[in-house]
Parts: C-alpha cells; structure tokens; sequence
C-alpha cells in the first residue's frame, strides 16, 4: 500500500472566521514538512484536519496509511501507571509488547513506566506520547508542538526517532516553533489572513 | 478494537464512583418509609413506583463523567484519529456503562424491595423491567453525556434532558411492577428503540463534539 499525505487546496473555518484557504502540499515517503506561523494562524486546525479531526471548509485532504496523532492534550488516563497507560494505546492497535518497550526505551522513560501518569512532569508526558507515536507504527505522524516542553536530551532523542522514522519511509508533519534539528525538511508557512475576511 | 475501550470503560467506572448510584438508590428506598410512615400496605402498594423514580435518578448521576473526560484528556481524538467510528466508540462505551450500572442496580433491588415490603411475585417483575430498562437508562445517560459535554453545569442540564425522555420507561416499568397486561411488551418495545439508537445519537454527539 502506498503512504502519503496530500492537501488540496484545503481551506479551514474556525468559528465563521477564515483560518487559512488553499493550502496545497502532498508528502511523499521520507518527507517531513514543519508548518510555520504566528499563533493563532491555524497551525493546530491544520494538523487537526490531516488526522481526519477537523472537516475542510473547501478543498479535499488525503491521507494513505495510518496516522499517529500528537495533539494538546496527552491522552493518557492520570491513575494509571505509565506503562499501563501505554499499554492500552498498545492493545488498541495490536502492537506487540516488544514494539512498545522499545518505544518507551527510545525516549527514556523506561524508568518511569510504574509512576502515575498525575505524577509526571510536562516534559516526561511529552515524551510518553512521542513514544506512543514510535509504537503505533503509523507510516504518518501528525505532531503539534512535539518540542514544547522537553529538554535538551529529549529534543534529541525526538530528531533520533523522527530519523529513524523517515529512514524507514515515514512521513512527518508537525506545527512547531521552534527548530527541531530535522535537517532537511519542507516548510508550510501559514501567514494571517486580514481580520475581516470572509468566506 | 472495541473490546480495549470496552474494559477500559469498564475499569475505570468500577474504579470511580460506580457505586454512587446503587448508594443513592438505596438511600431513597430507605428514606421513603420515613416519609409516609410504617404502614406496610401503603408502602406495598407504592414501593415498586418509588424504586422506579430511583432508579431513573440514579441513573443521572455518572452523566458528567462518562464522555468529558475522554474528550478532555484527548482520548476521543486519539480513537477518531485511528480511524474508529463514532458509533463503535458509543457502543463500546454503552456497554462497559451498563455492566458498570445495570447489573448493580438489579442487585441492589432486592434490599431496595425488602425496605419497601414488596412482595415476591411483586419483585421478580421489578427485576424484569429493571433488566429491559437499564440499557436504555444507559443510553439515555451516555446519549446526553455526549451532548453535553464540555458545558458548564453538564450534571444539571444533563437531568433535565434525560428525564422527560425516560418518561415511557417510567410508565411502562412502573406498570410491569403493577402487573397489567400488555406493560412488560411495550416497556421492552421502547427499551428496544432507544437501547438500539443511542450508539448512534451518542456517536453523532462525540462527532459535533470536535468541531
């Protein structure tokens, strides 16, 4: 089965604003492409329609393959022991123990796989969920702001599994910041539309 | 796909609160002979209603945690964005909140009818309505979960929604206690309907719920 990501002219209306309009870009195996802008410009809502989240107001968007979603919010239930959190996502997508073990090791967190998902700092969450992004599997990996929150080492380990990703036929479309140290990538710059403009 | 979110439904409603409503029911078949008084033919005679009202109440009380904080915590995107139907979520859901409500409150029937003097033959057909009506309180419950999630004052709203559309298995279960004829088949018959939509009102409501 081929795997891409392709927008066609995709335009995104937030609450009878216009976000942004015709937006185009397909993303072939091994690409990685980084969406630019000021806040507010639609960077989330973008990302949020590549994973099937959001409707376009007008154009189409196709995605072929299976998709890892990293959004705002972690996604992992509080009570839980880390690795049990993990876990389930695990089940859900009948990856096998072994897949998550060395997706959890790749981000370092292997020590904290019995703490309660409450007890965790930001930065240990974040990592939690690139890990589970890594142990999905999905050829196509859709992270909003994967750097905010980590540290020097974890940014290195996200460039380490966003490499290793690509290597193996990966695609890549994150909404970030700041540079992620990704060397070569594309880059969707989406620019403020005048307040006023209506569809 | 389903059966993880299922048990994991499941282990978190036994993990929180869902003994709430089996207490509440219990409560209110405690209080009710305080109120009109020992006298067991009256309270005979006007148990089965009672415990009809409570269970239909109690069954509000898990509104505000079944749907938003999955949607909160961003467990409803993570399933949309791997591709699971709406419906399936809800359906999945329905199950794990009935086995985690039902059943409980089937059981908590029998101190409930034993407070209240209701008699044997009386009991077994509580136990009958309670069977057919309690997946579709669940699935009144989930269906208004859905629709009022992220709202302020969703628990409150919420009973308001719920109760005037509960009111045919109100009437139709408390009149299967009373034993009159015909009850039972359109208690099952409306049990039916609303059993067999609310994965798909509820899967409408988680779908409006991301944009």
């Amino acid at each position: 089965m081929t795997v891409g990501l392709r927008f066609e002219d995709a335009a995104c209306l937030r609450g009878g604003r216009l976000l942004f309009e015709g937006v185009s870009f397909a993303l072939a195996p091994g690409e990685a492409a980084l969406v630019t802008g000021p806040n507010g410009v639609g960077k989330s809502s973008l990302l949020r329609m590549a994973a099937g989240l959001l409707k376009p107001a007008a154009g189409a968007i196709v995605a072929e393959g299976r998709i890892a979603w990293m959004g705002e919010a972690a996604a992992l239930d509080a009570a839980l022991p880390l690795g049990a959190a993990l876990g389930f996502w695990a089940r859900l997508e009948g990856a096998d123990a072994a897949a998550t073990a060395a997706a959890i090791d790749a981000m370092a967190i292997s020590n904290l796989a019995p703490v309660p998902v409450r007890m965790l700092s930001t930065g240990q969450r974040k990592r939690a969920m690139i890990a589970r992004a890594i142990a999905s599997g999905a050829p196509i990996w859709l992270l909003d702001e994967p750097g905010n929150g980590l540290d020097t080492a974890a940014l290195g380990l996200l460039a380490d599994a966003i490499a290793a990703h690509r290597a193996a036929g990966g695609i890549l479309l994150a909404a970030t910041h700041q540079p992620l140290g990704l060397g070569e990538t594309r880059t969707i710059a989406l620019a403020p539309l005048p307040v006023d403009s209506l569809p | 796909m389903i059966r993880p979110i299922m048990m994991r439904d499941l282990r978190r409603a036994l993990g929180a609160g869902a003994a709430l409503p089996v207490v509440f029911f219990l409560l209110v078949a405690t209080l009710f002979p305080f109120a009109v008084g020992p006298d067991a033919q009256l309270l005979a005679r006007t148990g089965c209603g009672v415990l009809w009202v409570a269970s239909l109440l109690a069954a509000l009380l898990p509104i505000d945690r079944l749907v938003a904080p999955d949607a909160e915590s961003g467990v409803l995107d993570q399933l949309a964005a791997r591709g699971i139907s709406d419906e399936g979520i809800a359906a999945a859901k329905l199950v794990a909140h009935w086995l985690a409500f039902g059943p409980p409150l089937m059981l908590a029937a029998l101190p409930g009818a034993a407070l209240l003097d209701i008699g044997g033959v009386e009991l077994g057909r509580l136990e009958l309505g309670l069977a057919l009506a309690t997946p579709a309180l669940a699935g009144l419950t989930l269906t208004v979960s859905a629709l009022t999630a992220g709202l302020r004052g969703a628990a409150a709203l919420g009973g308001l929604l719920v109760l005037p559309l509960a009111v045919p298995i109100l009437i139709f279960g408390a009149a299967t206690g009373n034993g009159e004829p015909g009850a039972l088949k359109l208690l099952a018959a409306i049990a039916l309907l609303i059993t067999a939509g609310a994965p798909f009102a509820a899967g409408a409501a988680l779908r409006a719920l991301r944009d």
